[in-house]
């Protein structure tokens, strides 16, 4: 028990003092999450209104199917990235296993779907609202997309944080293909694993508790744009 | 003399505007949902000038058949023709479509209206100057800024019309504008509609209300049971209905 005290109070000095290991892989985790739920928004954001917006056969299976890898385990992307990206692998000559990219690679997969699945829902709902009003306006496909992107923004940007908090916390993709290399793929979440296995009590303690404030920050964010929103009545 | 929105089709006449939309003509319209038949063989020409009520029970095709006109439905049988040719997307800007609902942008008031008048292709000098006046119009300049979700249902129906308006449309299709609205704000609306058909515009609008009806129309179109029972001048039609149907409804009798 004397051990814990210890180790929480050495904790807090860490974080207190911005140890410079600690903020070296609190900055690595922000920026790898950070780059990788921009791309998934990117790949996502279209995806999700084109699925809103377009009709085709087999749009209910791609539904299904969309919604289930929301739940995909992130050791199982890790693996099919690590497969791919491994020497004898498809893209395994762009020498990326290891690396800060890898892992923004295999987080942008966790991410897409959940960007995709809750944009999607976002859109349709609005576009059930709007579509008589715009197309009587004489608003196209196109525009009818942009202004539902706009107009759904608030909430898009509610996903996005969603699969920030997704991203920042998950540890079994990024440990596979980044392999908690000192100083190049070291995140929060490969760290607090390495060191609790090494005894190392007071860093895994530090970063845990950035985590959290981490992700409670991001959950006010979203409850504060939430609110935001409906004040102004944009939501 | 607004500036003609296209010069592709050529149909233009000295001043005339180009994209005419009048008359809108539906011949042979039928729609048909899960087996039933909601609108059955319908010939309406709606032409320039007068304030024709579409009326009838619930139920009987009034939506469906505004929305047909304005090219918002498929007829699943016949054809709907805006001044002789088939309806285009282009042209929609000079067809004005006031829902029963609302159907509010999340900006402000102003914004949705400028918005209108994006999509229809005015210049983006013009746009503050006209998004102005069609709220000074509607009454609701002082509320420009506010987000249009925030306003009450009938500074929301006002501002739907003002932006239909903005866009200086041929004709304004309003279909059942004042079904949620109290008194006060249906003669508002009426008197909205009654200053934009002043002004030239020619209207269409739906409802089941008689007084209403009786305070606005020229024309009566009687709609029942997916056909039209009637159509006649109003005072011929609130005197002497030809149809049983339209007799019944008006004196609030209950038809099968």
């Amino acid at each position: 028990m004397q051990d814990f005290g210890s180790a929480f109070g050495e904790a807090f000095r860490l974080v207190v003092v911005l140890d410079p290991a600690l903020v070296e892989i609190v900055a690595l985790s922000l920026r790898v999450s950070l780059t990788a739920v921009l791309a998934a928004g990117l790949v996502g954001l279209p995806i999700g209104a084109a699925l809103a917006v377009v009709r085709f056969p087999g749009r209910s299976v791609a539904l299904v199917g969309l919604n289930a890898l929301m739940g995909l385990p992130p050791v199982v992307v890790g693996l099919l990235v690590y497969l791919a990206l491994s020497r004898a692998g498809p893209l395994g000559p762009l020498g990326l296993l290891y690396t800060p990219t890898a892992m923004i690679i295999a987080q942008m997969i966790l991410v897409i779907p959940i960007i995709a699945a809750v944009s999607r829902q976002t859109i349709e709902d609005m576009k059930d609202e709007y579509d008589e009003q715009l197309r009587a306006l004489g608003v196209g496909p196109f525009g009818m997309v942009a202004t539902l992107l706009w107009d759904a923004r608030f909430s898009l940007l509610t996903a996005m944080l969603a699969g920030f908090g997704r991203a920042v916390a998950e540890v079994g993709a990024v440990i596979i293909v980044g392999g908690n290399i000192n100083h190049v793929t070291r995140v929060m979440t490969t760290a607090i694993a390495l060191e609790t296995s090494k005894g190392d009590l007071a860093l895994a303690l530090g970063l845990g508790l950035i985590l959290l404030v981490l992700a409670i920050t991001v959950n006010a964010a979203v409850m504060a744009l939430r609110r935001t929103a409906g004040h102004a009545s944009f939501a | 003399m607004r500036p003609s929105l296209d010069f592709a089709t050529g149909g233009g006449v000295g001043d005339q505007p180009v994209d005419r939309v009048l008359p809108i003509r539906g011949s042979g319209v039928s729609i048909r949902r899960a087996g039933r038949t909601l609108l059955d063989r319908v010939d309406l020409t709606i032409e320039p000038g007068p304030l024709t009520v579409i009326m009838g029970p619930n139920g009987a095709g009034k939506s469906l058949l505004l929305r047909v006109l304005a090219a918002l439905i498929e007829p699943d049988d016949g054809a709907v023709s805006w001044a002789g040719t088939a309806p285009s997307r282009r042209r929609a800007p000079r067809l004005g479509f006031v829902f029963q609902k609302p159907v509010m942008l999340r900006r402000s008031a102003i914004d949705n209206v400028r918005y209108a008048l994006k999509v229809a292709g005015v210049p983006r000098i013009e746009r503050d100057s006209r998004a102005l006046d069609a709220l000074a119009g509607a009454g609701l300049d002082r509320l420009a800024g506010s987000p249009a979700r925030v306003l009450s249902g009938g500074e929301q129906q006002r501002l739907a019309i003002a932006r239909a308006l903005a866009t200086r449309p041929e004709i304004l299709l309003l279909d059942e504008p004042t079904a949620n609205l109290d008194p006060t704000a249906t003669l508002a609306i009426e008197d909205q509609v009654r200053r934009a058909h002043q002004a030239g515009t020619t209207v269409a609008f739906v409802t089941h209300d008689l007084g209403q009806a009786r305070r606005l129309a020229d024309q009566i179109v009687f709609l029942h049971q997916g056909r039209i029972a009637e159509h006649a001048p109003a005072a011929q039609f609130f005197a002497q209905p030809s149809s049983e149907a339209a007799a019944a409804f008006i004196e609030g009798r209950l038809m099968p």
